[in-house]
C-alpha cells in the first residue's frame, strides 16, 4: 500500500476529517433566491392588483411561499455538502434526498480547475472541480474561499503529480 | 532498450537528421472524387421542380463548360490536399501535417497509443490500399491517414507498435510484425444463425414491415409513407445484413503487440489493442441464445470506436478470450455473485433478481438484465473514480448504488446493494483501484 507523505493534514486511512463548505455559499444563494421572488411577487402583485382587483393579488403569496421552502432547502442542501483530503484520495458527500458521495483517488487526476462566475466573485466565492479520465467523474465543490480553493488546486495538483496514474 | 525513466530525455533529445517526411499513396486525392457528384444529387433531390427546370435549359456548352471548369479544380484541389498532407514517425510521435490554407499538425504521442486499426474498405481493397489511424483518447477523424498502400500500411503499423513497445529506434524497423496466435474465429453459420435469433433484427423487420402500410391506410400520403419507409428499412438492413456484413470471419488473435481484431466480409478491419488498454469487458447473453450457450464479449478501449470483442461464441470459448484479455482474471460464474437483499424488490420489483456484484482480486463485476443478461468486468487499475448515490426511495429501504467509472467513458453500476455493504464497498473499491495499479504493466510494454 503506498501511503501519502507525512505532510498529509487529515488522518490516513479510515477517520476521514470531513470538512463543510464557508457560509458565504448559502448567503450567495439565499439572497439571490429573495430578491429574484421578492421581485417576481411585487411584479405579480402589482399587475393582479391593478388588472383584476385586490383579491386576486393575493396570488402573489405564492411567490412568498415558495421563498420561504427555498430557504429552508438550500439550507439543508448546503449542511449536506462536505468534502474530506485523506491520504490517498478526495472523498466528496453531498444531498439531502438524493445522496451523493465520490471518491477520487488523486492519482487519477488529469486536470483540476477553479471557477468563479462574476455573482460568486461578488461574494468571493469560487469553486474547484476535478476531471479525471472519465467524464462521469461528476467531482466539484462550490462555493469555496477562493485561497481555500488555490490551497485545494495547488494540493491536489501537487498529489495527482506524487501518484500519477494514467489511463 | 530504453527504460521508462528516460522517457523525457529521449523527448527532449534533439533531432540530428532531418525527420523522413513521407506522404500519402498517391491514390488518395480520389477518395473525394464522388463529392461533387453528391453535392449534385443532393441539390437535385432537395428540390425536384427547380431542377427539371434547369436541366431543361441546360445545353450542351454550358455543360462543356461547366465540365472543363469543375474538373480540372476538383483534380487541383485534391492533389494540392494530397501534396500539402506529410506524415514522419519519430522516436515518441507521430507526426501528420496537413492543410492546403489552414495548416495542421498532430503529433500522437505513441506510449499513449489505445489502439491502431487498418481499416480496408471495399473500394480500397480493389485498389490495394488502406487507412491506419491511432487510437488515442481526444483524436478524431482527421488524424487517421488515408490512405497507405496495402503493404506500407502493415509496415507502419508494425513499427509504431514497436517503437510504442519500447524498442529502440533504430531496431525499430526490422523488428517486424509480431507473430499472432489464433484464439478464436466465428464460422459464418453461427453468427447468420445468432442474428436471426437476435431479437433486436426482427423488431426492426416488424417495424418496418408494418409501420408504412399503417400510415398509408392513415394518411394516403407518399411522401410521409415514403419518410418513414426508407429510414425503418434501413434501420432493419443495418442490423441484420449490416451486422454479418461487418461481423463476418470474426477473428480474435494474440501477438506480444497486444491483442489482434479481423473482421469484415466487404470492408476489412484489422485492430490491434496493444496489452493492458481495454478499461471494461461486457459478456452479453441474450435470451434468446441461452439454449445454444453462446454470449457476446463487448469491450472499451478509451479513444477507440470499436466495442465488440466477440461477436457471438460459446461461452467457454468467450471467458478464455476474456482471460487472455484481461490478464490474471477469472470470470466469476453466477454462483458467485450476490444478490440484492430481498427488500430490494420494493425498489426495483421483478428485476432486482437479475442483478448481482462480486468483487474479486483483479476486477469488479456487476451482472444486470433478467432476460439480457450483462455481466460487466472492470479491472481495479482501470477505475478513474468511484461513487455512491441514494435517492429517497432506496433510503427507506436500506439500499444504495455504486458506480464505478473507467476511462472510456462507460460506467459500471452494482445496483440496489445493501447501504452498509455499499459505504464499505466504497472505500474498499477505492482502496483496491489506487494499490491495484501497482501491478500493472507500464504503458510501453516490452521494455
Amino acid at each position: 500500500m503506498e501511503t501519502g507523505s507525512g505532510q498529509d493534514t487529515g488522518v490516513a486511512g479510515d477517520e476521514p476529517v470531513w470538512i463543510g463548505l464557508p457560509p458565504g455559499l448559502l448567503r450567495m444563494r439565499r439572497l439571490l433566491l429573495v430578491v429574484w421572488l421578492g421581485l417576481l411577487a411585487v411584479g405579480l402583485g402589482l399587475l393582479l392588483g391593478l388588472l383584476c382587483g385586490p383579491v386576486w393579488a393575493a396570488f402573489a403569496l405564492l411567490p412568498l411561499a415558495l421563498a420561504g421552502w427555498g430557504w429552508v432547502v438550500l439550507g439543508r442542501n448546503w449542511r449536506s455538502w462536505r468534502y474530506a483530503e485523506r491520504a490517498d484520495d478526495l472523498l466528496i458527500s453531498r444531498g439531502v434526498l438524493w445522496r451523493e458521495e465520490t471518491v477520487v483517488p488523486y492519482g487519477r487526476m488529469q486536470l483540476v480547475e477553479v471557477t468563479s462566475g462574476p455573482v460568486e466573485r461578488h461574494f468571493g466565492l469560487a469553486s474547484v472541480q476535478l476531471h479525471t479520465a472519465a467524464a462521469a467523474t461528476d467531482a466539484t465543490i462550490p462555493g469555496l474561499d477562493p485561497a481555500e480553493a488555490e490551497r485545494l488546486r495547488d494540493r491536489l495538483t501537487e498529489l495527482g503529480e506524487a501518484r500519477s496514474a494514467g489511463l | 532498450m530504453t527504460t521508462p525513466g528516460v522517457d523525457d530525455a529521449v523527448a527532449e533529445k534533439p533531432e540530428k537528421e532531418p525527420l523522413a517526411e513521407r506522404r500519402l499513396h498517391p491514390i488518395t486525392p480520389l477518395r473525394r472524387a464522388w463529392a461533387p457528384v453528391a453535392v449534385v444529387i443532393g441539390w437535385a433531390l432537395h428540390d425536384p421542380d427547380q431542377t427539371q427546370r434547369q436541366l431543361t435549359r441546360l445545353t450542351t456548352t454550358t455543360l462543356l463548360i461547366a465540365l472543363a471548369v469543375i474538373v480540372p479544380a476538383a483534380a487541383l484541389y485534391g492533389f494540392l490536399t494530397w501534396w500539402f498532407t506529410h506524415f514522419a514517425v519519430t522516436d515518441t510521435e507521430l507526426r501528420i501535417r496537413t492543410g492546403l490554407l489552414f495548416r495542421r499538425t498532430a503529433h500522437i504521442r505513441l506510449e499513449r497509443i489505445q489502439a491502431i486499426d487498418v481499416t480496408q474498405p471495399l473500394l480500397a481493397r480493389v485498389a490495394g490500399v488502406a487507412k491506419l489511424r491511432l487510437d488515442v483518447v481526444g483524436t478524431d477523424k482527421k488524424d487517421e491517414l488515408a490512405f497507405l498502400g496495402e503493404r506500407e500500411a502493415r509496415a507502419l503499423r508494425a513499427e509504431l507498435l514497436a517503437r510504442a513497445a519500447g524498442f529502440a529506434p533504430e531496431t525499430a524497423h526490422e523488428v517486424g510484425e509480431a507473430p499472432a496466435r489464433e484464439l478464436m474465429r466465428t464460422p459464418p453459420r453461427d453468427l447468420a444463425l445468432s442474428l436471426v435469433l437476435t431479437g433486436a433484427t426482427w423488431g426492426a423487420l416488424v417495424a418496418a414491415l408494418v409501420v408504412p402500410p399503417l400510415l398509408w391506410w392513415a394518411t394516403h400520403s407518399l411522401w410521409t409513407v415514403l419518410a418513414t419507409a426508407v429510414p425503418l428499412f434501413g434501420a432493419a438492413g443495418a442490423s441484420s445484413v449490416g451486422r454479418f456484413v461487418t461481423e463476418y470471419d470474426w477473428t480474435v488473435g494474440e501477438s506480444p503487440d497486444g491483442l489482434r481484431i479481423d473482421h469484415g466480409l466487404l470492408d476489412r478491419t484489422h485492430e490491434t489493442v496493444p496489452p493492458g488498454r481495454v478499461q471494461t469487458v461486457r459478456i452479453v447473453e441474450p435470451l434468446l441464445w441461452r439454449r445454444r450457450g453462446w454470449v457476446r464479449v463487448e469491450l472499451d478501449v478509451a479513444g477507440s470506436s470499436n466495442s465488440v470483442l466477440v461477436p457471438v461464441a460459446p461461452r467457454e470459448v468467450a471467458e478464455a478470450v476474456v482471460v487472455r484479455v484481461l490478464p490474471g482474471v477469472t470470470v466469476p460464474p453466477l454462483s458467485a455473485l450476490s444478490r440484492p437483499p430481498r427488500r430490494a424488490r420494493r425498489c426495483l420489483p421483478l428485476w432486482w433478481r437479475g442483478h448481482g456484484l462480486a468483487v474479486t482480486d483483479a476486477v469488479f463485476a456487476s451482472r444486470t438484465g433478467l432476460l439480457r443478461r450483462t455481466l460487466a468486468l472492470v479491472p481495479h487499475a482501470k477505475v478513474q473514480s468511484v461513487r455512491l448515490t441514494q435517492g429517497p426511495w432506496e433510503r427507506l429501504w436500506r439500499v444504495a448504488d455504486v458506480h464505478v467509472d473507467t476511462g472510456a467513458n462507460k460506467t459500471v453500476t452494482a445496483r440496489l446493494r445493501d447501504a452498509q455493504e455499499a459505504a464499505e464497498l466504497l472505500g474498499a473499491q477505492a482502496e483496491r483501484s489506487r494499490t491495484g495499479r501497482k501491478g500493472a504493466r507500464p504503458d510501453r510494454w516490452m521494455v
